[in-house]
């Protein structure tokens, strides 16, 4: 079996080939792929991945292009979305664009394809401006991602518009390769005072591998409003490596909310540039996890610019040999005075077997700035379990209900309303029990 | 209602009852009295059945039935209520959502139906009034920066909410000013029937002017050494426990 960086890059000579050499894309792909044939798949030997073997997974036959279109019924997988509410949806399955589940629009905005935003002339000035302008050229797995990109999501929603219905990006693995690799990669423009509301999820619909790699780049202008909602919760076969980059123009506002429940190796990159003042940053997760699964949590805030502010708030709850990596860091730039930069991380151990790694990293250079972290790791509190059970709440409940209350200043701040019932659905499938939390 | 039968239980190590005996019929209240480290709270724990505790001999007995291996929480479904020395902090839960989901599950665990919404709200509004409790109180965290009056307050609160059989009230009385401990022996008489049963622990005499009780135990080093009727009370406020710490 070849291994899968020699097939990674066999294959894109093979990818080349179905491209138009003769455009921009065709330089920023060949540096990627330069840039990743030298790097390679990072190793536990990077201070960054310290916590975080990709080793196992790479291990699999993956194929690399999916080898036929698959179809399927929206009954199978109306679930994952929100259906409760009316959105734009913009679904793939294998990695290849579905029509038939989606609902894309060019009404007002943009929202549609990455394949017709790289290929059609009409968005060539928009693709120049922004694609690949805020990924970081050096990460290996984003320059992977790069060298392949042909698909994902492209949204674009104009100056002052207000999306009108919430849009849900929707990655679904077949399972008829018997292991499959895919690079999903995604552009989201908001416009200057626009605002939109994105829920993204990859679900995979049987056991067999799946690895993700996904890039996300995301453009928050001025006095816009962006909230970003990522739920993780599949399948234990299912591998992700998420990596956002979000650059905010001022006075925007950009929020990002991870909801890690499932997979097996899931790592969030999270990045959030500032290039203007009064910008606010929200990083906000819930991760519930047990067996043998991993989430991965490394966020970066890079205050370059005076008086803004970046609130980062993640829970974990860890059971079974689970483990979980929180690794976040703030970057102060000698010229963000009146910094005001937030970071919390609290986790509760279910089992001894559990594993949280936590490391909060500040690199301060201003002298005028407001900066905080506090970081917990504590177990279940056994004398509010007695004082519920005494009022006869089942231990069961009672430590489910326990759960979802420190899960619940994350789960707050949702501001889709069925979205924050789903999610709340979720929490309780996942402790067990069946309750409504109406808290 | 509550018959306990030669009971030693154990934290660790170290045996701290060492051979209770009680007998409290419906329509009773019994007030255990005695100096600090004499068992009391230990006793109030292993009724409500607190896993720490370890009972080595002897059984407890609700309505006839051996409760000794039960869950807490069971318990509380056969109609135990512990008021506690100590109430726990919830942050995140909020009193009316904590007692919504105390009085269904219980309700669940009898293969009852959930109480209506209507009727919830009713009967919140009901005993709160008999508490003099601020509707704002009642969104708040449960117990998260209550002062030590309304912990014990939204105690007494809580156990009118789901009218136990069998009410064990653990030094309800620390910490309350002399109004907060009028509106809180108010709530207990007005809730006391003849189907029900309080079990009073006390350090002081104090609280026993206002929830009258039937019979004093005097309680030391494990074992119940003294009973009496209402006087027993008195005599050791006079006396001082050094009078039974004298003749043990």
């Amino acid at each position: 079996m070849m291994e899968l960086k020699e097939k990674l890059l066999s294959s894109f000579m093979a990818f080349e080939a179905n491209v138009d050499v003769d455009s921009d894309l065709h330089n920023v792909r060949t540096e990627a792929i330069k840039n990743f044939e030298i790097k390679g798949f990072p190793t536990k030997k990077e201070e960054a991945w310290k916590y975080t073997s990709l080793n196992a997974v790479l291990k699999n036959d993956f194929s690399v292009f999916p080898k036929q279109e698959n179809v399927i019924s929206h009954v199978e997988v109306k679930k994952y979305f929100i259906h409760e509410i009316d959105t734009y949806k913009v679904v793939f399955i294998d990695g290849v664009f579905s029509s038939f589940l989606s609902s894309t629009t060019h009404d007002g905005l943009d929202v549609c394809l990455m394949s017709s935003a790289l290929t059609k002339p009409k968005y060539k000035e928009v693709i120049e401006t922004y694609f690949n302008k805020i990924a970081n050229i050096d990460d290996s797995l984003t320059s992977l991602n790069t060298a392949f990109a042909s698909e994902g999501a492209y949204i674009n929603i104009p100056k002052n518009k207000i999306a009108d219905k919430p849009i849900e990006i929707m990655y679904l693995s077949t399972g008829t390769e018997a292991a499959l690799m895919v690079q999903p990669r995604n552009l989201i423009i908001v416009g200057e005072n626009a605002q939109v509301q994105i829920i993204e999820r990859h679900q995979s619909l049987n056991s067999n591998p799946v690895l993700t790699n996904s890039v996300t780049e995301i453009f928050v202008q001025e006095r816009a409003i962006a909230d970003y909602y990522k739920i993780q919760n599949d399948v234990q076969s299912a591998n992700l490596v998420d990596n956002t980059y979000i650059a905010q123009k001022g006075h925007s506002v950009a929020s990002v909310h991870t909801f890690s429940f499932g997979g097996n190796i899931t790592r969030n990159n999270l990045n959030f540039y500032h290039q203007g003042e009064r910008i606010e940053s929200i990083l906000k997760g819930i991760t519930i996890i047990g067996d043998k699964q991993l989430v991965d949590h490394y966020t970066l805030v890079q205050h370059a610019e005076p008086n803004c502010e970046s609130h980062q708030n993640y829970k974990g709850i860890f059971d079974g040999n689970s483990t979980g990596v929180f690794n976040g860091k703030i970057y102060v730039e000698r010229e963000a005075q009146k910094t005001d930069a937030f970071q919390q991380n609290n986790n509760i151990l279910l089992s001894e077997k559990a594993t949280i790694n936590a490391k909060p990293q500040l690199e301060i250079f201003a002298d005028d700035v407001k900066c905080s972290h506090g970081c917990t790791i504590g177990q279940l509190d056994e004398s509010a379990m007695f004082y519920m059970q005494s009022r006869g709440i089942p231990q069961k409940e009672a430590k489910a209900l326990l759960m979802y209350a420190f899960s619940n200043e994350v789960i707050e701040s949702i501001k889709i309303p069925e979205l924050k019932s789903r999610i709340t659905k979720i929490i309780a499938t996942k402790l067990g029990v069946n309750m409504g939390f109406d808290l | 209602m509550l018959s306990i039968k030669n009971l030693h239980a154990r934290v660790e190590d170290k045996e701290i009852l060492r051979g209770i005996n009680l007998e409290v019929k419906a329509g009773e209240v019994h007030a255990i009295m005695g100096p600090n480290g004499s068992g009391k709270s230990t006793l109030s724990s292993v009724i409500a059945g607190k896993e720490e505790y370890e009972v080595t001999d002897g059984q407890i007995f609700l309505e006839g039935e051996d409760i000794g291996e039960m869950a807490p929480e069971e318990r509380a479904h056969k109609g135990i209520f512990l008021s506690f020395q100590y109430p726990v902090e919830i942050p995140g839960v909020s009193v009316t959502n904590f007692m919504k989901t105390a009085i269904n599950e219980t309700r669940k665990a009898k293969g009852e139906a959930e109480m209506p919404a209507n009727e919830m709200l009713k009967l919140i509004r009901e005993k709160s009034e008999l508490l003099e409790i601020d509707r704002k109180f009642l969104s708040r965290s449960l117990n998260e920066g209550f002062s030590g009056g309304e912990k014990k307050r939204n105690e007494i609160f809580q156990m009118a909410m789901l009218e136990p059989k069998l009410a064990i009230l653990d030094e309800t009385d620390s910490g309350l000013d002399i109004d907060a401990l009028r509106i809180v022996a108010n709530g207990v008489n007005k809730l006391r029937s003849e189907n029900n049963a309080v079990v009073v622990i006390t350090h002081y005499q104090r609280l026993l002017d206002y929830i009258v009780p039937d019979f004093v135990h005097v309680l030391y080093n494990g074992k119940i050494v003294k009973s009496g009727g209402k006087e027993l009370a008195y005599e050791l406020e006079e006396k001082g426990y050094d009078w039974i710490k004298s003749e043990n």
